[in-house]
């Protein structure tokens, strides 16, 4: 088992046709992920080869839902047009979205979040993440498919660099899923929907929860975790030496007055139970002596 | 991006908030004549990014232009909490009756947007906020609806405003969503929003912050960054595209990712703190794709920090592979020349790190030293800049 994507996931490309969502594209074929097609309005009826796969292309989501039956969408869209590209796919009720595209304004992430709320039919993850991988089985994003392989650690994290590190430091335990939930103020799926998923996934032994200094998420993560989570979670959180009111390359790592401070974030977890580590490393070897024991 | 205050008085203005009359000034001598054009009494007000300018004293009201000129001339070059006051916004002044708080901003925990009002406006919110929680109407406001006519009137009643303003303040809060919406902004405040004698109601001073990611949209926008109070260095590293932030310490920092750079600073001030308290002196992410001549660009904005003692360079390769990376390095090494001259401690982690770690090995520059954790190499760069 693992959360959110499995091996059966049936994967489409939303911008496959530009240079980052080919290439993407590409990784993601290499793995083993299922890709089956790709959206570009205006570019429906072509087809794509890539590494001799032909992969149809069509003009909006519910058409290549009709042809395809795939139940996973990735967006590398623009930030111009990635509002539209999102709303589609909410509109096809495609069950997951994966938003990687970095940069879009949040008035449109805020826009077709209230909408996939509405409709309720879909999970969005990102914007501005590295994906989600489950090892082994499915790979939708960007994260490197072979630092590790599949096993019983979950891993959210709000960073695509640090999941890579974890998932470094313990690529001899593996993972059953990780999930980069991206750096946004406005994001589709927060750090309390993975822990609940991987609460709820019986292959997941133990949880690592990476944050960082920005908003409350990791707070109420802390208060989430105390009330249903009883697998044991290990956490990280960036940005103890940044300065208040700089914002540090994600637009979410701000921190205004004393709320959103990394202190107050390692506090809050630990209270709730969460060994946190002081750097990746010290936090990885929390999550080994934990499954050592 | 955060604006002026006379930025937001503009920005109100061009989508009908009611505003007084202002111009700015950057001497004594336009503090005079724009008083003398407003006419009647005046108010000079510092213009900083930085709350709690009228209790540092750059806030003062004059009884004439010459007055004007006098107080513009005690307030320009006044230092306020670190903020040199380079410019000031000399305004009509009005006779006032009742101070209200209203503010629109992004609610990050719920997802959405939220109002907040309040009839006890002037002073500081959040300790209204925090006293009188009462006081303050917080009321979500939905991305796709927006505040309607209904919705403005709703909020209207939730802070109990007077019966003989609230359809100015509903009014007001149609013009302030406009704001928001149209201009692509994050919060949008205005405290205190005022009922003059006269019964009119007037937004007295503002604070907008602008979505970056917007600027696509809004070319205008670019005219409102204030190029003259950026660091030098942040400067450079702009016309670069690098995401760069000047910080207090000594061990410049390169790395890859926002959130492992972070991680950097983190690390390196921990193990400063067994090497005389040395600190990061920057953050600079090169992202995921950096190419040598991004890593050249980094290390020449660092070796150029006159604060920097030691370098330490922290890539995990991803899509970018490790060799990549390491030839990134070396090459940006031969660009720089005999420009370079502080110590780099490299720490390369991730796809292809045996073949990175073998390219630096066999460049064998004098200035780098490799190091094979993340923690390892913070501990020898912040060695290095405690020397």
């Amino acid at each position: 088992m693992s959360i959110f994507l499995n091996e059966t996931s049936t994967v489409i490309v939303q911008g496959m046709t530009g240079s980052e969502g080919t290439k993407h594209t590409r990784r993601m074929l290499a793995s083993g992920t299922k890709v089956v097609g790709g959206v570009t309005p205006g570019k429906g009826g072509q087809s794509v080869d890539i590494d001799g796969h032909q992969l149809p292309v069509f003009n909006s989501v519910s058409e290549a839902i009709a042809a395809t039956k795939a139940n996973v969408s990735v967006v590398f869209v623009p930030p111009k047009f990635a509002k539209a590209a999102v709303i589609d796919a909410i509109d096809a009720a495609m069950p997951l979205v994966v938003v990687i595209t970095e940069g879009i304004p949040v008035h449109d992430s805020a826009s077709f979040y209230a909408h996939a709320l509405a409709k309720g039919t879909t999970r969005i993850i990102g914007p501005n993440c590295p994906g989600i991988i489950s090892p082994g089985k499915s790979n939708v994003g960007i994260i490197p498919a072979d630092i590790t392989g599949s096993g019983p650690i979950g891993l959210v994290s709000k960073s695509g660099t640090l999941t890579y590190q974890m998932m470094y430091e313990l690529r001899d335990i593996g993972f059953s899923t990780a999930v980069g939930i991206g750096g946004d103020p406005v994001i589709g799926t927060t750090h309390i929907d993975c822990l609940r998923a991987f609460q709820d996934d019986p292959d997941t032994k133990a949880i690592v929860m990476i944050g960082e200094i920005g908003g409350d998420a990791e707070e109420r993560a802390a208060a989430f975790i105390s009330e249903y989570v009883t697998k044991p979670v290990v956490g990280y959180v960036a940005g103890f030496t940044a300065p208040e009111g700089k914002t540090m390359g994600h637009a979410g790592a701000i921190v205004s007055g004393s709320s959103g401070t990394a202190q107050g974030k390692q506090d809050a977890l630990e209270a709730a139970g969460v060994k946190v580590g002081k750097t990746p490393s010290e936090t990885a070897q929390l999550m080994r002596a934990i499954l050592e024991r | 991006m955060d604006l002026y205050e006379y930025q937001a008085r503009d920005l109100f203005e061009k989508h009908g908030v009611p505003v007084l009359a202002a111009a700015i000034a950057h001497t004594a001598d336009e503090a005079e004549a724009a008083a003398k054009k407003i006419g009647g009494k005046v108010v000079v007000k510092a213009q900083v990014k930085v709350g709690g300018r009228g209790k540092a004293g750059g806030v003062k009201l004059a009884e004439d232009p010459a007055d004007a000129r006098a107080k513009a001339g005690a307030i320009l070059g006044m230092d306020i909490k670190g903020h040199t006051v380079r410019t000031v916004m000399i305004a009509a002044a009005a006779p006032i009756e009742s101070e209200y708080y209203l503010a629109i901003l992004l609610d990050r925990s719920n997802r959405t947007f939220l109002v907040m009002a309040s009839v006890s406006g002037g002073m500081d919110i959040e300790e209204v906020a925090h006293t009188a929680p009462e006081k303050l109407a917080k009321i979500p406001v939905s991305a796709i609806e927006g505040i309607t006519l209904a919705k403005a009137q709703e909020i209207v009643s939730a802070a109990q405003f007077p019966a003989d303003v609230a359809e100015q303040v509903a009014q007001v809060l149609l013009k302030l969503w406009e704001v928001f919406q149209s201009e692509d902004a994050t919060l949008v405040e205005v405290n205190p929003l005022v009922k003059t004698k006269d019964g009119k109601v007037i937004a007295l001073d503002g604070k907008i912050t602008l979505d970056d990611n917007a600027g696509f949209r809004h070319l205008d926008h670019e005219a409102l960054i204030d190029h003259g109070a950026t660091n030098a260095l942040e400067a450079a590293a702009k016309e670069k595209d690098l995401n760069y932030v000047k910080l207090e310490g000594e061990v410049g920092i390169i790395g890859n990712g926002a959130g492992l750079v972070m991680s950097t600073l983190d690390v390196v001030a921990y193990a400063g703190e067994k090497h005389g308290g040395v600190r990061p002196a920057n953050f600079l992410d090169i992202g995921g794709g950096a190419s040598a001549q991004v890593m050249a660009d980094g290390l020449s904005i660092i070796l150029g920090d006159k604060d920097v003692k030691s370098v330490f360079v922290n890539v995990f390769g991803g899509i970018t592979a490790c060799d990549a990376v390491a030839t990134g390095i070396v090459q940006a090494l031969e660009l720089l020349g005999n420009k370079a001259t502080k110590p780099i401690v490299v720490r390369l982690d991730g796809n292809n790190v045996l073949e990175g770690r073998a390219i630096l090995n066999k460049a064998a520059h004098p200035l780098i030293e490799q190091a094979e954790t993340m923690d390892g190499a913070a501990n020898r760069a912040a060695e290095l800049a405690a020397k």
